[in-house]
């Protein structure tokens, strides 16, 4: 009986428990493990969300309304999308420092981090363009620039300057300057057609074409300037002013004082 | 500069062959009269004559050159011409026809001048402004004499060939204006839309993907620039053609579009103007699509596209020609006619 008795706790026995035991939890596991996961994922995504929706009541409610649905000092904000917070928020531009015929680029207040909250908070609002990922704005085809710079030549140069520098619209309104711009915010404008700009969605311009695009001004910022002064690359203007008053004035400062050195002019 | 250089030191040193030292400026008098060859030598003064004969006719000659290479040579045609390199040869032989024959009327009235006008140096004083009768009366008699001692009356072969060359001259003035025409008939009227009827309405191409486009394709805010389609851009006249076809296409919430008869021309807020303004024909699509306002980069004409494109500000005179459009059986936006009223810039006989 003692051997039966002690044959039932076998010594190795503690060893099976304890395999069965693991054989069980790693099932269990792999069972419900990417459903937690899942949940993880919705719950930080609500939690974003909620922290947007704080960051949103304190710099923007004012004039967007405290859900996003716009007063008469600000825009609703419902389907505008992650990629319009992102362009504004990121480039200074909202919360906007005055009203005015146009919001001007300043300094960023905020972390990425926080701007993606944000995002994830108007983005919950309605369906609305997505903020592209580093793919769709990276270009890495050489041939994208020659190909971004005819589409360029199309549908931007009217307002931002064949060389990307911007230029003047009505009342008080301009095209800023493309020189030093985010690679993902040109692509983010284009998206979303920040304040006046207008928008150029997809279904008219593919993704591959705005990509091309931003290949086009990224190499604009790069390319050697073999004139040296580029006077703003604004054409005619600057270059004709510069030619009128350096070109002409340097003459006529010559013609003065071969003038004031002959030897008529002495005094006897 | 020292001192010695001015000039009250000049007098003293003494190099100038007349100045005595009582009067270091006296007036040395005018040379000795010499006489030319052709003032002695009637056949050199005949020689002279035919010289000056010759370029008048030489002139006469690159006129009717002028005039011949303007009718005859192909305006495309190039040459290669040694140091100038490829050349049109147009250009070339009007410049080189039109120059010979205004040098040579220069050149030969130069040579007749120096030859056989009269050499006589006369000094004239200096006298006011304003001539009193006499000094008029005077005028006329040297006008006379000039004209006599020009020979002008008696070397009739230099009168003939003068006139004949001045005459010519101006022609080639006006053979140029044959450039203005031949006038534009109704071309002005007409765009490559006017391929298109109700019956057979014609897709609007996106100029980005060289597509057709859907409705839904264009969202409110944006801007899309369309051709018709059939126009490609390897097209010989792609240029000449896209210049009175461009469209712009704006998408505005109905309830935005204050004129009824734009907003039927158009489908659904979809409204399809020419991009090319009516002043004087620079391509606009600076849009600004809260204010719908399209401005004009080169005189800031500015247009409201949600009031028909009525101008709003600017000197353009007329509001941008809008399309009609619709969507077919598929889907996609087709026109259906041609614009209304000319695109571009205002002439004449535009309506
Ligand atoms: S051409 Fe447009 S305003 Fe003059």
């Amino acid at each position: 009986m003692k051997k039966l008795s002690a044959r039932r706790r076998h010594p190795l026995a503690a060893l099976v428990v304890l395999l069965l035991a693991l054989a069980a939890t790693g099932g269990l596991y792999a069972a419900f493990a990417p459903a937690e996961k899942a949940q993880a994922d919705t719950a930080a995504q609500s939690l974003a969300i909620d922290e947007g929706k704080k960051l949103f009541a304190v710099g923007c409610s004012s004039c967007h309304g405290l859900n996003g649905e716009g007063s008469s000092d600000g825009p609703s904000l419902v389907g505008v999308g992650s990629a319009a917070v992102d362009f504004q928020v990121a480039t200074g531009r909202m919360p906007a420092q005055q009203p005015g015929a146009q919001v001007p680029k300043k300094k960023n207040i905020y972390s990425q981090h926080e701007i993606d909250q944000l995002a994830a908070f108007v983005a919950s609002l309605g369906p609305g363009p997505v903020a592209p990922t580093e793919k769709q704005y990276t270009s890495t085809n050489p041939d994208d620039v020659a190909a971004g710079g005819e589409l360029f030549r199309t549908n931007c140069a009217q307002c931002h300057n064949f060389a990307g520098q911007g230029g003047a619209l009505t009342q008080g309104k301009y095209a800023p300057s493309l020189e030093g711009v985010d690679a993902k915010h040109i692509y983010e404008a284009m998206q979303t057609g920040p304040q006046n700009m207008p928008s150029f969605p997809d279904t008219t311009m593919p993704e591959e074409q705005k990509r091309q695009i931003v290949a086009f001004v990224r190499h604009l910022d790069e390319e050697p300037n073999p004139g040296g002064l580029t006077l703003g690359s604004l054409g005619p203007v600057t270059e004709g002013l510069f030619g009128w008053i350096f070109g002409l004035g340097v003459l006529i400062a010559v013609a003065i004082w071969v003038a004031a050195h002959t030897t008529k002019a002495r005094k006897s | 500069m020292s001192e010695d250089k001015l000039p009250e030191s000049h007098g003293s040193a003494g190099q100038h062959e007349v100045a005595t030292h009582g009067d270091p400026f006296a007036d040395p008098g005018l040379p000795a009269h010499e006489p030319r060859r052709t003032d002695i030598d009637e056949r050199a003064a005949k020689r002279a004559e035919r010289q000056v004969s010759l370029m008048f006719v030489v002139s006469m000659l690159a006129t009717v050159g002028f005039i011949a290479s303007y009718v005859a040579i192909d305006a495309d045609k190039i040459v290669y011409i040694f140091p100038l390199g490829h050349v049109s040869a147009l250009n070339f032989a009007l410049g080189l026809t039109l120059g010979v024959a205004l040098f040579c009327i220069g050149a030969g009235a130069v040579h007749w001048a120096r030859t056989l006008m009269s050499d006589h140096e006369l000094p004239a004083e200096r006298h006011p402004i304003e001539a009193d009768d006499e000094v008029r009366a005077d005028v006329i008699e040297q006008f006379k004499t000039g004209a006599a001692e020009s020979g002008f009356g008696r070397r009739k072969m230099i009168r003939n060939t003068l006139i004949g060359s001045m005459a010519l001259v101006p022609l080639s003035g006006v053979v140029l204006l044959r450039d203005l025409g031949p006038l534009p008939e109704d071309k002005l009227q007409h765009t490559g839309w006017d391929l298109a009827t109700p019956e057979h309405p014609l897709p609007l191409v996106n100029m980005n993907t060289n597509k057709p486009m859907k409705a839904e394709d264009i969202v409110v805010g944006s801007l899309t620039f369309a051709k018709p389609e059939g126009l490609e851009e390897d097209d010989e006249f792609f240029q000449q053609q896209i210049a009175k076809d461009a469209l712009m296409l704006v998408r505005i919430a109905p309830e935005n579009i204050k004129d009824k008869d734009s907003a039927e021309l158009g489908f659904e807020g979809i409204l399809a103007y020419s991009k090319i303004c009516t002043h004087v024909g620079c391509p606009i699509s600076l849009y600004e699509q809260q204010t719908h306002h399209a401005l004009c980069p080169c005189h800031q004409s500015t247009f409201d596209l949600a009031d028909g494109a009525r101008v709003i500000f600017g000197p353009a005179g007329h509001p941008l020609p809008q399309l009609k459009i619709t969507t077919n059986e598929e889907g996609f936006l087709v026109a259906t006619g041609d614009f209304a009223e000319p695109v571009g810039p205002s002439f004449w006989e535009r309506s």
